[in-house]
């Protein structure tokens, strides 16, 4: 079942969704790119004067289709020119911060 | 002698370089003092290395030296930022690459090598093409050679403005709503973005995967055509790219003379409210002078491309948003100090990204997210079908469209940056093509009163690219409009 767009729900919690797209904002931030992001919502809801009924999806405007190959192990990067574009490696591994207590 | 051998074009160069007239070590030497020179007051480049630069140059000396005949080799040509190159940084204009080494060559990138051209410098962009100025590059705004007070157009307005100011005789560049097409027209050089799927994307840093297409910027469309022709072709490493053979237009774009027997498309849409009246002047012109060399113009509906920006502006961030994820300092780039893992990832986004990327990968996430995803994304998708069809049957009436690239010329560095919508405006003309998956160049048309460029939008069915290339050639060689230099 398809949503439907409704007058007032195109305004976004703009610290909710930075938080799912893992992007810290400042409070001054924040309050700009609500502004910004209400005026481009309002613009972008135009489209519900569309009819789109019974018109299907575009995702990739091209001929494209699957393309087979065979499943054959082939050279990747190497372990060294991985580890040197890495900012931090130990012992041969790229290394994080601490993720288990 | 070096001032005028940065004025060889593309192939001007290639055909000095057999006639023993110069060398690669003497041009890429000339292109780079030029850079020296000029790049205080212009910033088109990120990145050059005179001593790497030397070493190709003088590699593809010998091996002419020693009997290499391939007819490209030594040919010097910028990369825009946000295509890998072995070996150089690739920073795709945002802090978040700073540090970055590419490991391996794009596709299009190792086909230029193979044919023997030299990589001279790399060119400045919007922050992951993001933009329609170069002004939200982490490495400062590029100026336009017209007109240091205002912008290049984006993104890639650095080759734009490279190859406007004789940096460089072409450059490589990417188009995913307009970012070859607007910074020719704004710059004055020809820009061509092909057929989605006609070339390889592997190892162009990812915008949005549907519409990115790598395209070259040169000062004639034979230029033009004779990059395209190196890097076009189907890539075992991108499945979007088409088996259909690219064939050779340029026998056809060199010789095209007239446009007798050939229809051009003229949308009433694109001459709508908000097109500056001198670029409406410039472009009207353009299209009578069409019609004089035998076109035959008829007038073609294209009634939903006023839902362009906004079906673009849902899809491309929903897109960019799931590209951009690989972005968290991890296995490359910056990382933001932190204690723990979920920190460093929301630290390094923050501080990494500029504002309009923050913005773009936001919105991209919001609109599909759960809840909203049907509204926004899907909807979109299905404008996304009735834009392609607008263009299927415009295309039953003539063989291309022709209308105006840009609403306006050039704007100044700072008018737009404030307001991101006003900005996104002014894509009106371009991102339809990138919708529907077509072909269509900017070739040089004139100059406003105020001495700005403007350019001529040749749009074409999938697959017609060299069509299109042929038709622009015919125009082009009926006027001196690509022979004006910036005086800088």
């Amino acid at each position: 079942m398809a949503m439907k767009f409704s007058e007032n729900a195109d305004r976004m919690d703009v610290r909710y969704v930075a938080g799912l797209a893992r992007i810290a904002l400042s409070d001054e931030e924040a309050a700009q790119l609500q502004g910004q992001l209400d005026d481009i919502l309002a613009f972008v809801g135009e489209l519900k004067a569309l009819d789109v009924e019974g018109v299907e999806a575009t995702d990739v405007a091209g001929e494209a289709q699957n393309a087979m190959r065979e499943d054959e192990p082939r050279a990747g990067l190497s372990r060294e020119t991985v580890l040197a574009n890495a900012p931090l490696a130990r012992h041969g591994q790229i290394a994080v911060p601490k993720v288990i207590e | 002698m070096s001032a005028d051998l940065c004025e060889l074009g593309f192939l001007e160069a290639a055909d000095a370089l057999a006639k023993g007239e110069t060398t690669s070590a003497e041009l890429t030497a000339a292109l780079l003092a030029r850079s020296e020179q000029l790049e205080p007051a212009l910033n088109a480049l990120t990145w050059r290395d005179a001593e790497a630069v030397k070493a190709a140059a003088t590699a593809a000396d010998e091996a002419r030296a020693a009997g290499d005949e391939r007819p490209l080799l030594g040919v010097p040509i910028a990369i825009k930022d946000l295509l890998n190159v072995q070996g150089q940084p690739c920073t795709a204009g945002s802090n978040i690459l700073k540090g970055y080494t590419a490991p391996y060559d794009a596709t299009v990138i190792a086909r230029l090598r193979a044919a023997g051209c030299v990589f001279v410098s790399r060119t400045n962009t919007d922050e992951f093409a993001m933009g329609g100025s170069t002004e939200t590059s982490a490495y400062g705004t590029t100026r336009n050679p017209w007109d240091p007070e205002r912008v290049p157009g984006g993104s890639s307005g650095g080759s734009a403005a490279a190859v406007a100011a004789r940096l460089a005789p072409a450059a490589l560049a990417s188009d995913t709503g307009g970012s070859i097409r607007q910074p020719a027209a704004f710059c004055g050089v020809t820009g061509f973005k092909p057929t989605y799927g006609r070339v390889s994307r592997y190892g162009c840093t990812a915008f949005a995967s549907s519409l990115d297409q790598v395209g070259p910027m040169a000062r004639t469309v034979e230029d033009a055509a004779a990059v395209y022709q190196v890097i076009a072709g189907l890539d075992p490493h991108d499945s979007t790219t088409s088996p259909r053979p690219v064939g050779d237009c340029l026998a056809d774009v060199r010789a095209a003379e007239d446009l007798k027997g050939v229809r051009l498309g003229l949308p009433k849409e694109y001459f709508a409210e908000g097109l500056d009246p001198e670029v409406e002047r410039l472009t009207r012109a353009a299209v009578e002078q069409c019609r004089g060399l035998g076109a035959e113009i008829v007038d073609v509906d294209l009634p939903n491309s006023k839902y362009g920006i906004a079906c673009y502006y849902i899809l491309a961030p929903a897109e960019a948003s799931a590209n951009l994820a690989r972005y968290d300092g991890v296995r490359y780039g910056f990382r933001a100090a932190a204690e723990e893992l979920q920190e460093m990832y929301e630290k390094t986004r923050a501080q990494g990204f500029g504002a309009e990327v923050k913005r773009r990968v936001i919105l991209g996430t919001y609109v599909l997210s759960s809840g909203f995803h049907d509204a926004y994304y899907l909807r979109a998708q299905k404008v996304r079908t009735l834009i392609r069809r607008d263009f299927d049957r415009a295309f039953e009436q003539c063989d291309a469209i022709v209308g105006p690239v840009t609403p306006t010329a050039a704007f100044k560095v700072g008018e737009k940056s404030a307001d991101p919508l006003q900005m996104y405006l002014g894509d009106i003309f371009t991102v339809n093509v990138n919708l529907a998956g077509i072909c269509g160049l900017s070739v040089p048309c004139g100059f406003t009163a105020g001495g700005l460029p403007a350019g001529l939008h040749v749009v074409g069915p999938a697959f017609e690219d060299a069509r299109i290339l042929t038709i622009a050639a015919a125009y082009q060689h009926a006027t001196e409009w690509h022979r004006k230099q910036p005086k800088i």
